[in-house]
C-alpha cells in the first residue's frame, strides 16, 4: 500500500499557531480523502517553524466504483416527469433501463462512477486544503492571491510504495508541488529531494531539522535541566513557554546564564515576568537562597564557538531588559515613599474607567463606600477596608505595571509594603482580583474579601447602570466572571451578606457617576421612526420610586449630551407618551440580584445540585444571602436522597394540591385554627401529635439555619401524613371536620414549606 | 566569499545598509523632512504602498516618540532616534534571504548568531494599516521588524509591500558592542573630530525630554492638532481639476502631510499627560481618518496607480 508524504514549506509559522495547524492539516487531509473513497492507515503530522508536515501510510490506490440505481417514473408518466427524471441523473431516455414493477413498467437509471486513481484524489484534496486552510490569520504576499499565514514556497507531495516515489502533481497558484524540501535555514539551507517518508526524516535530521514538537520539547527540557542541575540550580517549570520555543526553532540548542548580581533584589515575579515574555528565557532558581539568579535561553542552531557570541548578546539584552525593571522598580519605590501609595495612585483622576462612569478615580471612591459598607459583614476594620480600597489600583500608575499589565495588584503588594501600609492592605492589593477564573483560590483575609466584594459589585453595578449587561456570548466586561467572583467570595467564606442591598446601594453610586443627579431612573425612548434609545431622568418623589414622575427636561438633556449623538439627534420637546421608564433602581438592582442567581445556578449545578432545588431554595426569602439559600439548597438537595425525601415530597404534593383546590373552589383561605378535638381518626390524632412535634423541633433548628436537622424533622412526617391520607377522607361529609381536615393541611404545607418552595421541586 | 570586516561606526552602519540596499536596486531616498514617529510615515511608504505601481525604495527616517525621552540617561531609550527603512512592492520571493544578506553586509555573522523570526503582527491604529510578520531577533534582540503590509488607510494591497525596519541606534550598537547609546562612535573613532552619539544627541535628548514631559504648550498642540485636522479635509475637498494649470492635481501629499502632523501632535500631547483612555481612542480614530481620506485621495493620482481611462 502507498504512503503519502505532504510537506508545506514556507517563512516562520507563529509558534502558538502551530500545534492547531498541524492538527488541522491532518484533520482536513485526511477527511477529504475519506470523503473521496480512499482509505488509508496511520497518519501522522507534524510542524516546525518553517513547515507542516503531514504523513500517511496504507493508502488505497484508487476510489472504488460506486453503483447506484435509481428507481424512476412509470413508463407510462407524463414527458415532464420523465424529463425531470433525465435530468436528475444527467442520463439519456436510451440510457435508462425498463423494469416491471407491482404496478407495471418502470424506468431505472444505473449510475455507474468509476473509481479515481488516488493522486487526482491527493490532489484535489490537498489543493483544496491549502486554499481554504483556516489560519487564525492570514495573508497574501507579492503579486498573488492565495492567503497562507506567510509567504508559502513549496509544495513537497510525494506518493510512494515499494516500486518508488512519484510526485503528486498540483499547482497552487504558481506554486508546482515536487519531491524536495530545504533543511535549516542557517545550517543545511540547500534544497534535497526525497523518495518517502522515513527518507525525509532521515534527511532531515542530517540537515539538523528536528522534525517532531515533542521531541524538540523533549530536548529542551532536558538540556535546560541538565544545565541547572549541573550548577546546583533547579529550572523553573513553564510548560506554555516549553511549548512556545519549540515552536521557534527547528533545531533546539539550550544555553544558559547568570543574571548580574545588580538585579537580583528585583521582586523574582519581576524578573521572571520580563525574562518569559521579552526573550523568551525560562527562569533557573538558585535552591540555597530561593531566588531567581540564572536563565535558559534556546537557540536555533549550533556555532563553532558552542553559543558563546548567542549567550553574551542574550545576557546584553537581558541587562538592557532588566536595567528597564529596575528602572521602573527603583522609579516606583522613590513616587511611593516620598508620596505614598496613595499619591501614586494620584494620576488615576486623569484615566477613564469608562466614558458612562466616570475616572478610575471616581471608580475607587464608589469601590471604598462600598469596602466599608461591607467590611462589618466580612469581619474586617470600615477604616482598614476603606484604607486598602484607595490604594489597591495604585500600582495601575506604577511603571512596572505599565510595561508588565500582568504583574498589576502583585506590584501593588510590594510597594504597599514600602510605603509602610498595614500587611492587610499589602495583602488586598494582590488578592482583590480573586478570584479571577473558576479555579482560582478565593481570598480569605478580611480586608481583602471586603475590597473584593466591593470591587466586583461596583463593576456589576455600574455595568447595570448603564444598561451594559452581557448578552449571549457577548461579555466584554467580564461581568459573568465578576458574578462568579462575588459568589465564590460569599460562599468560599461563609459570608452573610445581603447582595440587595449592596447592589442598589453600588446601582444608586454608578447612577450618580454617570449622570450626577439623584434617584435615577432609565427610560427607554422612542423616537418616530420606532428606533430607541436609553436614557435617564429623575424621579420627583425619591420616596415612592415606584411612583416616579418622569422628569424630562433641558438640564436632563444636557447632562445627557456625554451620550455624544444624543444631544443632537433628540428633540428636546420630546413627547412624553414616548418616553417610557424601563428601570428604576429598585429595578436595576433586582435585575442584577436575578444575574447573580442566574449564575449561582451554574454555580450550583457545576456541585451537583439539581436546578429545580436552586428554584426551590430561591423562592424563600433572604435568597440575596447566598451562603443561607446554599445552606438551604444542601440540605433539600441532601433529603432527596434519601429514602423518606421522595415520598414526603409526593405527601406534601397531595396536601398542597387538595388544599389549593379547596381554597379556590371555597374561595377561602385554610391556613387556621387546625384543632386535635374535631379529629376522628386514629391516624388523624396521629399526625396532629407529629405536626406539633415537628414545630417544637423545627423552631429551633430553623433559628440556627441547621436546615438538615429540621428536614430531618420533616422526614419524621412522612409516616404519620401517609397513613393519614389512606385512612380519611378530607373532604368529609361533616363540614366542621372538613373545615378542620384542610387546616391541619395547612400545617402540613406550613412545615414543610420552612426550608425550601417544596412545590418549584419536579417529579 | 570573504566576509566584511567589521564596521566602526554608525554611521559606517547606515552607509552599508545605503549600499546593500542600492546594490539590490532599491532607490535611496532621503528622510521626509517633518516630524514622524516611525519610518512608516514617510509618504514613501505609507502612500507608495498604496496602488498597483511597483515600488522599490530604501531610507532613513529620523523619528519621534516623545514618551520615550529619558532624558538622554537610558542606555537605550531615546525621544528621537533613527529608523532605516525599506519597502519593496510588490514584495520578492527572497525578501527574508536579501533581509539577511543586509545584517551580513553590516557585519552581523550568521555563522555565530542566532536569527530568529517571531510572530509580531504588525498594526498601525493611526493609519488604519496592518499586516504581518515578524520582529527579527538576533541573539534573543529585536534588531528590525518585517512586515507584509495587507491594509493601509483601510485600502487592501494589491499587490502587497514588503516592508523592513530596523532600528538603527539598538542595531548598531549590538553590532559595535556599545553599551550605553551616548557612548557609541557616530563618526570613525580615529578621525580628526571623533564624534560621538552623546557629543551630537545628549543635550539635545535632555531639551526635548522636558520639552516633551513639561515644557510643550498643551493648549497650543491641541489648537494645532484641530487646524491640521482642519486643514487636511480642507486640502482634500478641493476639486481635482487644477484651475491654474488646467491639470488633474489632487493634494494628496500635502494632505497628508497634515495628517502627519496631526499625529504627531497627538503623540506630543499623550507624553504630557492630558490625553485619558478614552479620549486617547478617540484621538488616533481621528488621525485614522484623516490617514484613510489621504489614502483614498491617493489612490486617485497617477503614482496611486490612477489612470484616465481606469476612471472612465
Amino acid at each position: 500500500m502507498p504512503e503519502l508524504l505532504i510537506e508545506l514549506f514556507s517563512e516562520e509559522i507563529p509558534a502558538r499557531m502551530q500545534a492547531m495547524a498541524r492538527e488541522t492539516l491532518r484533520k482536513m487531509v485526511t477527511d477529504g480523502l475519506v470523503e473521496a473513497g480512499l482509505t488509508y492507515g496511520h497518519a501522522q503530522a507534524f510542524s516546525t517553524p518553517r513547515r507542516l508536515v503531514l504523513a500517511l501510510d496504507g493508502l488505497s490506490t484508487e476510489s472504488p466504483t460506486l453503483r447506484e440505481e435509481r428507481k424512476g417514473p412509470a413508463t407510462t408518466a407524463p414527458e415532464a416527469a420523465v424529463q425531470g427524471f433525465l435530468r436528475s441523473t444527467g442520463l439519456t431516455l436510451d440510457q435508462l433501463e425498463k423494469r416491471d414493477d407491482k404496478k407495471g413498467q418502470v424506468y431505472f437509471a444505473v449510475i455507474e462512477k468509476p473509481g479515481r486513481a488516488a493522486p487526482a484524489i491527493v490532489a484535489e484534496v490537498l489543493e483544496k486544503t491549502i486554499r481554504t486552510f483556516p489560519w487564525p490569520k492570514s495573508m497574501r504576499w507579492g503579486n498573488g492571491t492565495l492567503k497562507w499565514v506567510r509567504p508559502l514556497h513549496s509544495i513537497l507531495c510525494l506518493l510512494s510504495d515499494d516500486t518508488g516515489a512519484s510526485v503528486v502533481d498540483l499547482d497552487v497558484d504558481g506554486i508546482q508541488s515536487g519531491n524536495t524540501t530545504a533543511g535549516h535555514r542557517f545550517m543545511a539551507p540547500d534544497r534535497f529531494a526525497v523518495t518517502g517518508f522515513d527518507d525525509y526524516a532521515a534527511k532531515l535530521k542530517a540537515a539538523k531539522v528536528v522534525l517532531d514538537s515533542a521531541e524538540r520539547e523533549a530536548m529542551i527540557w532536558h538540556d535546560a535541566t541538565q544545565l541547572a542541575f549541573a550548577q546546583g540550580l533547579d529550572l523553573v517549570e513553564d510548560k506554555g513557554l516549553l511549548t512556545e520555543v519549540a515552536g521557534l526553532v527547528e533545531f533546539p540548542v539550550a544555553l544558559m546564564g547568570a543574571i548580574a548580581e545588580d538585579f537580583l533584589h528585583l521582586p523574582p515575579e519581576v524578573l521572571q515576568t520580563s525574562m518569559r515574555e521579552h526573550q523568551k528565557f525560562f527562569s533557573v532558581k538558585n535552591p540555597k537562597t530561593g531566588r531567581i539568579e540564572g536563565f535558559v535561553t534556546v537557540a536555533n542552531r549550533e556555532t563553532a564557538d558552542h553559543g558563546a557570541t548567542i549567550l553574551k548578546g542574550n545576557l546584553k539584552v537581558l541587562s538592557a531588559r532588566l536595567s528597564d525593571a529596575r528602572f521602573f522598580w527603583e522609579h516606583d519605590l522613590r513616587v511611593v515613599k516620598t508620596e505614598g501609595l496613595e499619591g501614586m495612585g494620584a494620576g488615576l483622576a486623569n484615566v477613564t474607567f469608562h466614558n458612562k462612569l466616570g475616572s478610575q478615580a471616581a471608580r475607587i471612591a464608589r469601590i471604598e463606600a462600598l469596602a466599608r459598607e461591607i467590611a462589618p459583614l466580612v469581619g474586617a476594620q470600615p477604616d482598614l477596608a476603606a484604607e486598602a480600597a484607595r490604594v489597591v489600583k495604585s500600582d495601575l500608575r506604577s511603571a512596572m505595571v505599565g510595561e508588565f499589565p500582568e504583574l498589576q495588584g502583585l506590584m501593588g503588594s510590594y510597594y504597599a509594603k514600602a510605603a509602610g501600609l498595614p500587611e492587610a492592605v499589602a495583602t488586598a492589593c494582590k488578592g482583590h482580583y480573586s478570584p479571577l477564573g473558576p479555579s482560582d483560590a478565593v481570598p480569605s483575609e478580611p480586608v481583602t474579601v471586603a475590597v473584593a466584594l466591593a470591587d466586583k459589585i461596583d463593576t456589576l453595578t455600574g455595568f447595570w447602570a448603564i444598561d451594559e449587561k452581557p448578552t449571549g456570548s457577548k461579555d466584554p466586561f467580564a461581568l459573568r466572571r465578576a458574578a462568579l467572583g462575588v459568589i465564590r467570595l460569599v460562599l468560599g467564606n461563609g459570608l452573610r451578606v445581603g447582595l440587595a442591598d449592596l447592589a442598589r446601594n453600588g446601582t444608586l453610586a454608578a447612577l450618580w457617576a454617570h449622570y450626577q443627579v439623584p434617584f435615577m431612573l432609565g427610560y427607554r425612548v422612542y423616537k418616530e421612526d420606532q428606533s430607541s434609545f436609553w436614557m435617564s431622568g429623575y424621579c420627583a418623589n425619591p420616596n415612592d420610586e415606584d411612583k416616579y414622575v418622569p422628569v424630562l427636561d433641558k438640564e436632563v438633556f444636557a447632562i445627557k449630551a456625554e451620550h455624544g449623538d444624543l444631544a443632537r439627534e433628540v428633540d428636546i420637546d420630546l413627547n412624553l407618551a414616548n418616553v417610557q421608564p424601563i428601570a428604576s433602581v429598585g429595578q436595576i438592582a433586582s435585575d442584577l440580584l436575578s444575574f447573580f442567581h442566574d449564575r449561582l445556578k451554574v454555580f450550583l449545578k457545576d456541585e451537583g445540585i439539581r436546578h429545580d432545588v436552586i428554584d426551590a431554595v430561591l423562592a424563600m426569602p433572604g435568597n440575596d444571602d447566598l451562603t443561607l439559600v446554599v445552606k438551604r439548597a444542601e440540605a433539600l438537595s441532601a433529603f432527596l436522597k434519601t429514602e423518606d425525601g421522595p415520598n414526603l415530597i409526593l405527601g406534601f404534593k397531595r396536601a398542597n394540591n387538595i388544599l389549593t383546590q379547596a381554597e379556590a373552589k371555597d374561595g377561602v383561605e385554610y391556613s387556621f385554627g387546625a384543632d386535635v378535638k374535631f379529629a376522628e381518626a386514629e391516624e388523624e390524632k396521629t399526625l396532629f401529635a407529629a405536626l406539633d412535634a415537628a414545630e417544637a423541633a423545627l423552631a429551633p433548628a430553623m433559628q440556627a439555619e441547621d436546615f438538615a436537622t429540621a428536614m430531618a424533622e420533616m422526614a419524621k412526617l412522612r409516616a404519620p401524613i401517609d397513613a393519614f391520607f389512606t385512612a380519611v377522607q378530607i373532604n368529609a361529609e361533616n363540614p366542621i371536620v372538613r373545615r378542620n381536615r384542610l387546616n391541619l393541611l395547612s400545617r402540613i404545607r406550613q412545615i414543610c414549606q420552612s426550608v425550601a418552595d417544596l412545590t418549584k421541586l419536579e417529579g | 566569499m570573504e566576509k566584511p570586516a567589521a564596521p566602526r561606526s554608525f554611521q559606517e552602519i547606515i552607509l552599508r545598509l545605503m549600499t546593500y540596499w542600492s546594490s539590490k536596486g532599491c532607490a535611496v531616498l532621503q528622510p521626509y523632512d517633518m516630524e514622524v514617529g516611525a519610518g512608516t510615515f514617510h509618504p514613501a511608504t505609507t502612500l507608495r504602498s498604496l496602488g498597483s505601481q511597483p515600488w522599490a525604495a530604501a531610507y532613513v527616517q529620523p523619528s519621534r516618540r516623545p514618551t520615550d525621552g529619558r532624558y538622554g540617561e537610558n542606555p537605550n531609550r531615546l525621544q528621537h532616534y533613527y529608523q532605516y527603512q525599506v519597502l519593496i512592492k510588490p514584495s520578492p520571493p527572497d525578501l527574508q534571504a536579501l533581509y539577511l544578506g543586509s545584517l551580513e553586509a553590516i557585519g552581523i555573522d550568521l555563522g555565530l548568531h542566532d536569527i530568529r523570526f517571531v510572530e509580531d503582527d504588525w498594526e498601525s491604529p493611526t493609519l488604519g494599516a496592518w499586516g504581518l510578520g515578524w520582529e527579527v531577533w538576533c541573539d534573543g534582540m529585536e534588531v528590525s521588524q518585517f512586515t507584509y503590509f495587507q491594509q493601509v488607510g483601510g485600502h487592501d494591497c494589491r499587490p502587497v509591500s514588503g516592508e523592513l525596519t530596523y532600528g538603527l541606534e539598538r542595531l548598531a550598537m549590538y553590532v559595535l558592542g556599545i553599551d550605553h547609546v551616548m557612548d557609541m562612535p557616530f563618526n570613525d573613532p580615529s578621525s580628526p573630530i571623533p564624534l560621538k552619539y552623546g557629543d551630537i544627541f545628549r543635550q539635545t535628548e535632555e531639551e526635548y525630554s522636558r520639552h516633551n514631559f513639561d515644557g510643550a504648550n498643551t493648549e497650543v498642540l491641541l489648537q494645532h492638532f484641530l487646524d491640521a485636522e482642519a486643514e487636511c479635509e480642507r486640502l482634500l475637498s478641493f476639486p481635482a481639476e487644477d484651475p491654474n494649470s488646467g491639470k488633474r492635481i489632487v493634494m494628496a501629499h500635502p494632505a497628508y502631510d497634515q495628517c502627519i502632523k496631526a499625529s504627531h501632535l497627538f503623540n506630543l500631547l499623550d507624553a504630557r499627560g492630558v490625553i485619558s483612555v478614552t479620549e486617547r481612542q478617540a484621538y488616533i480614530g481621528r488621525v485614522r481618518a484623516l490617514a484613510k481620506k489621504c489614502a483614498d485621495a491617493f489612490v486617485t493620482t497617477t503614482a496611486g496607480g490612477w489612470t484616465p481611462e481606469a476612471q472612465a
